[in-house]
């Protein structure tokens, strides 16, 4: 025998509670292994069973979702959904959350979270077309809320998370076409950093994380393994206590050159034909890996840590095993052609060692030393890992409906002033100071960046390009959880639509605060009871995703934050449509659903909007109302448009509502906008402000416009013309009085520099 | 037809780019050159394409000027061969010393990615040759390091010797604080060697040469670049 004798720690309620393992899940560990499990069998169980890899709370709820099409190859369970896009070829795509290492290590914690979703989409075979993040973070600016330690820490969290995104994708060479960027105050002590990352591969060139063939070698490739990350998932399972940046060592540290270097050599890898399964180590590291792998396969693995590349000496069996090192890979190759594949490694200079082999019962087996130190059914960290139905508690609405009394309305007059006071606004300003520190051009394919409703790339080779938009409104989803999340994924099918896309497929990124609190898990089930709903209106299957829970510190939790990434297919990509307009003489149309309600039922829907929280400062009532049926007719209406040609510009109508979609219509090109908007005896703030549903704005060349309405009527549309692009001015009239006047210079100037002055004036 | 050679460091991420521009838009047949080999396969032209060529941790192109391929593209230059680089292949043709200077941290100390717009300075050079002086050409950067600093008498030979090729200039070419977007000395964006046949710029023609993407101005660097090797 070896040196040193294992010493192994006898296994204490207390090592148990540590573990995060309740005394329940401890003997179901028990009676799964018939035995008291080893220190490194319970690190195992206490990763795979935490709520990050397990998916324990949200499981039985996220089976409702659904997630099939003719067009979706791979819906969840794997690395990424995939979908076919035609001409043979086809994308992979998700979305994955990075919140709790983004708040303890902001640039590290935003890094590794885009290395690892790109890592999600290489492990199927694609390479990585464009990534784009949605974020969310306190105030930045000061408040009655938020004080000056609040805000200033909140600035070097945006300054950490968008270096850190900057510095791992620009180095890869994937271009970032944007996401969204929001500040509310629920997020203060919880920032969201939600990673999306697309990539391309052709039909016959997708790979599973799959093990098969007795017998067969299993690869380690990459990075080697240190201590950082140990228990990574652990942490994203609990809730932050005071002392929680104690947990910095949990926060795993990335190195994007040697992701590329891991990214061309997996490609290359792969083309060898020696490959039969691949996975990459992310959270859970070498165990995730092993046993999922294994379970997915129906057979197990063997693996000698001895053989495990590490960094650093002496390192034990269970921080080997939970290690969370960052850019690292698991392969299955076929025996006899692992030569094939080091090869490869060896030229993009990587380790790539056999540490272990394929065998035939579907069990995980760890050695150390030769000594056997986990011995673990696969299944029973996988598929038969604990699932809880945990208490649902009826939604409430957390504000009254009604206006408060306290809040007055002008109703008429200039409202120039509050228009560049919500241009300024956080939330509706230009986000070009993130966006300008990606790299969103690399690989010559972006024909729309960030800034855009949609982001949109060509397909080199073909006629085809592909759109994509992140979407979420968190106070929306704290209103209505439900009534939220339908909106989410119809606003991010409308801005692809809007593009010209034809949305097809969708992946969400659902954060919510503690599930063991009923309301939390109320508002899970009613976020999932939406997207269901939308997702099977839309068309948009969801083809995989991530849920991220525990997102509170000290007991108070996040707005519930369901981000959905919907992806759509351009057949033509000559055909894109921009959202700005393009020269004056054009007519501007409204394209929208038929709208309902008297003043007092749209003011309890204004009580949402960006203007009652910015100018009014208050927030009450509902989100809008949604009819996603005549939300369906609209997207399909606005594509036929697109396809025939008669419109030159969209822009859906959200935050701010149609002054400020206007408004950012005018900024691209310095054109400028008369229109004429009709209060129908109800406030100007809500011809102008209010976010009402299922509109876009568009313009055409005035000869289109009659074609363009009977088209819209056809549909149970309508299609108002209510103004036309003129030179650099934006004049807004309700019932012919003058509302808003202003050079678009002015209005730009109020809107571009908000964010840098924020965080830098 | 041209012969052009693209060189893969490890990290380069604009290798395919300029193979794409070249072969799709210029129509030129180009061939890879792998980092760890030193032959040229004949090539008549050799582009350093951007990217992060060894990982750029140490300073930016210190560790690419090794490379075997490296050793070379020098022998190359300086029997008066083409050479291009963009970005990182810029930088790293400073720390090779085939062009003078350095490139340092963007004055704002961020990666800057965007459309801009650079003025070209000389006509008399392969790259330029079929452009007009005072040409303005929209062409995108993307680097952390592309403030392009010299000492004063390097500074005045490029002066003297007009080997600025491009500098950054505003749409209507004339040069303000703003158009500068690194903070570049002398508001440079590219400079040629002495031998004019080696030219480093920060912007990217590979990412400019079709309307779709923004702007086809770049792809007017690759063409004078056939058409220089045609008059020869």
């Amino acid at each position: 025998m070896s040196t040193a004798t294992r010493i192994e720690p006898t296994i204490t309620p207390e090592i148990i509670a540590e573990h995060g393992l309740t005394p329940g899940e401890y003997r179901k560990i028990l009676d799964t292994l018939g035995r008291t499990p080893t220190i490194t069998e319970l690190g195992i169980y206490s990763v795979m069973w935490s709520e990050h890899c397990s998916y324990k709370s949200s499981k039985v709820h996220l089976k409702r979702l659904p997630t099939r099409s003719k067009l979706v190859l791979q819906g969840p369970g794997e690395n990424a959904g995939i979908i076919d896009i035609g001409d043979g070829w086809a994308c992979a795509f998700k979305i994955e959350s990075h919140n709790h290492p983004s708040f303890i290590e902001p640039f590290q914690g935003a890094a590794t979270g885009v290395g690892g979703i790109l890592r999600d989409i290489f492990t199927m075979g694609a390479r990585p077309l464009a990534v784009m993040d949605s974020l969310r973070f306190g105030p930045i600016t000061k408040s009655k809320d938020s004080g000056q330690a609040t805000v200033h820490r909140n600035h070097s969290i945006v300054e950490g998370v968008v270096s850190g995104i900057a510095g791992y994708g620009n180095c890869f060479g994937v271009p970032n076409l944007g996401g969204e960027t929001k500040f509310e105050d629920s997020y203060s002590q919880n920032p969201l950093v939600n990673a999306f990352a697309l990539g391309l591969m052709r039909k016959e060139d997708i790979f599973y994380a799959k093990a098969a063939g007795v017998g067969n070698p299993v690869i380690y490739v990459g990075a080697k393994t240190g201590r950082d990350g140990i228990h990574g998932a652990t942490m994203a399972s609990e809730e932050f206590k005071e002392g929680s940046e104690q947990k910095r060592p949990n926060v795993q540290v990335g190195d994007p050159f040697l992701e590329k270097l891991l990214l061309e050599a997996c490609l290359e890898a792969m083309q060898t034909g020696a490959i039969v399964g691949i996975q990459d180590m992310g959270a859970a590291g070498l165990t995730c890996s092993t046993c999922e792998m294994g379970a997915r396969g129906g057979v197990g693995i063997r693996i000698e840590l001895d053989r495990v590349p590490q960094r650093e000496t002496g390192m034990n069996a269970y921080e080997i095993m939970l290690s969370e090192s960052q850019e690292r890979m698991l392969l299955v190759a076929e025996k006899g052609r692992e030569h094939e594949v080091f090869r490869v490694f060896e030229k993009w200079g990587l380790d790539a060692v056999t540490v272990g082999v394929v065998i035939a019962e579907p069990r995980l087996r760890v050695f150390e030393h030769g000594q056997l130190v986990a011995d673990i059914p696969n299944t029973s960290l996988t598929d038969d890992a604990p699932l809880y139905h945990r208490p649902l508690a009826a939604w409430t609405p957390p504000v009254p409906r009604e206006m408060p009394a306290t809040v007055t309305l002008k109703r008429r007059g200039d409202f120039t002033a509050e228009l560049k006071q919500l241009l300024a606004s956080p939330n509706i300003c230009s986000k070009r100071w993130i966006f300008e520190q990606y790299e969103s051009m690399v690989q010559t394919n972006t024909v729309e960046g960030p800034g855009a409703d949609a982001g949109v790339m060509r397909i080199k080779g073909t006629r085809r390009g592909l759109a994509m938009s992140l979407d979420c409104n968190g106070r929306w989803c704290y209103l209505d959880p439900k009534l939220g999340a339908m909106h989410a994924v119809a606003e991010a099918a409308r801005n692809v639509v809007c593009a010209g896309g034809r949305p097809v497929a969708a992946t969400n990124c659902l954060n919510f605060g503690n599930p063991e609190k009923p309301p939390i898990m109320g508002q899970f089930s009613a976020t999932v009871d939406g997207l269901a709903e939308a997702c099977t209106a839309l068309g948009t299957p969801i083809t995989g995703g991530n849920v991220s829970l525990y997102n509170e510190t000290l007991g108070e939790g996040i707005y519930p934050t369901p981000v959905v990434g919907v992806v759509g297919i351009i057949d033509d990509i000559d055909k894109v449509t921009r959202f700005h307009f393009a020269a004056p003489g054009r007519d501007i149309l409204v394209l929208r659903t038929a709208c309902s309600g008297d003043e007092a039922e749209r003011l309890v829907r204004f009580g949402s909007s960006e203007y009652a929280k910015e100018v009014l400062g208050t927030l009450w009532g509902l989100p809008p109302a949604l009819d996603l049926a005549a939300e369906a007719d609209l997207q399909k209406t606005l594509l036929g448009l697109i396809s025939q040609g008669l419109i030159e510009s969209a822009h859906d109508c959200s935050e701010g509502g149609l002054a400020v979609a206007l408004a950012e219509g005018c900024f691209v090109k310095g054109v400028g906008a008369r229109v004429e908007v009709k209060s129908h005896g109800m406030a100007a703030e809500l011809g102008l402000f209010a976010e009402t549903a299922s509109r876009v704005i568009l313009s055409c060349d005035p000869k289109n416009t009659t074609r363009i309405q009977e088209l819209a009527v056809q549909s149970g549309l309508r299609a108002d013309r209510f103004g036309a692009t003129i030179q650099e001015r934006l004049e807004i009239l309700v019932d012919g009085a003058t509302a808003v006047s202003a050079a678009v210079s002015e209005l730009k100037a109020a809107w571009a520099g908000a964010l840098e002055n924020a965080l830098h004036g | 037809m041209m012969r052009f050679g693209v060189i893969i460091f490890p990290g380069s991420n604009c290798d395919q780019d300029c193979h794409y521009a070249i072969e799709s838009r210029a129509g030129q047949p180009a061939v890879m050159l792998w980092h760890e080999s030193e032959d040229l396969q004949g090539c008549d032209a050799v582009v350093v394409p951007g990217g992060f060529a060894y990982g750029d941790y140490l300073r930016t192109g210190a560790i690419a000027k090794f490379a075997p391929i490296m050793q070379s593209v020098k022998r190359f230059a300086q029997t008066g061969g083409m050479v291009l680089g963009i970005c990182n292949g810029f930088q790293i043709l400073c720390e090779a010393g085939l062009l003078p200077g350095a490139l340092m941290r963007n004055a704002g100390l961020k990666y800057v990615c965007k459309q801009v717009y650079i003025r070209t300075e000389t006509t008399d050079t392969p790259f330029t040759h079929s452009l007009h002086r005072g040409e303005v050409l929209q062409v995108p950067i993307g680097h952390m390091d592309g403030n392009y600093f010299c000492d004063e008498p390097t500074l005045a030979s490029l002066q003297k010797e007009e080997r600025v090729v491009f500098r950054y200039s505003s749409p209507g070419g004339e040069r303000t604080p703003e158009a500068n977007p690194n903070g570049s000395l002398d508001d440079i964006a590219g400079i040629c060697s002495p031998g004019r046949n080696v030219l480093g710029l920060m912007p990217h023609p590979d990412r400019s040469s079709e309307s779709m993407l923004g702007s086809a101005d770049g792809l007017k660097i690759f063409q004078a670049m056939v058409g220089a090797l045609v008059r020869k």
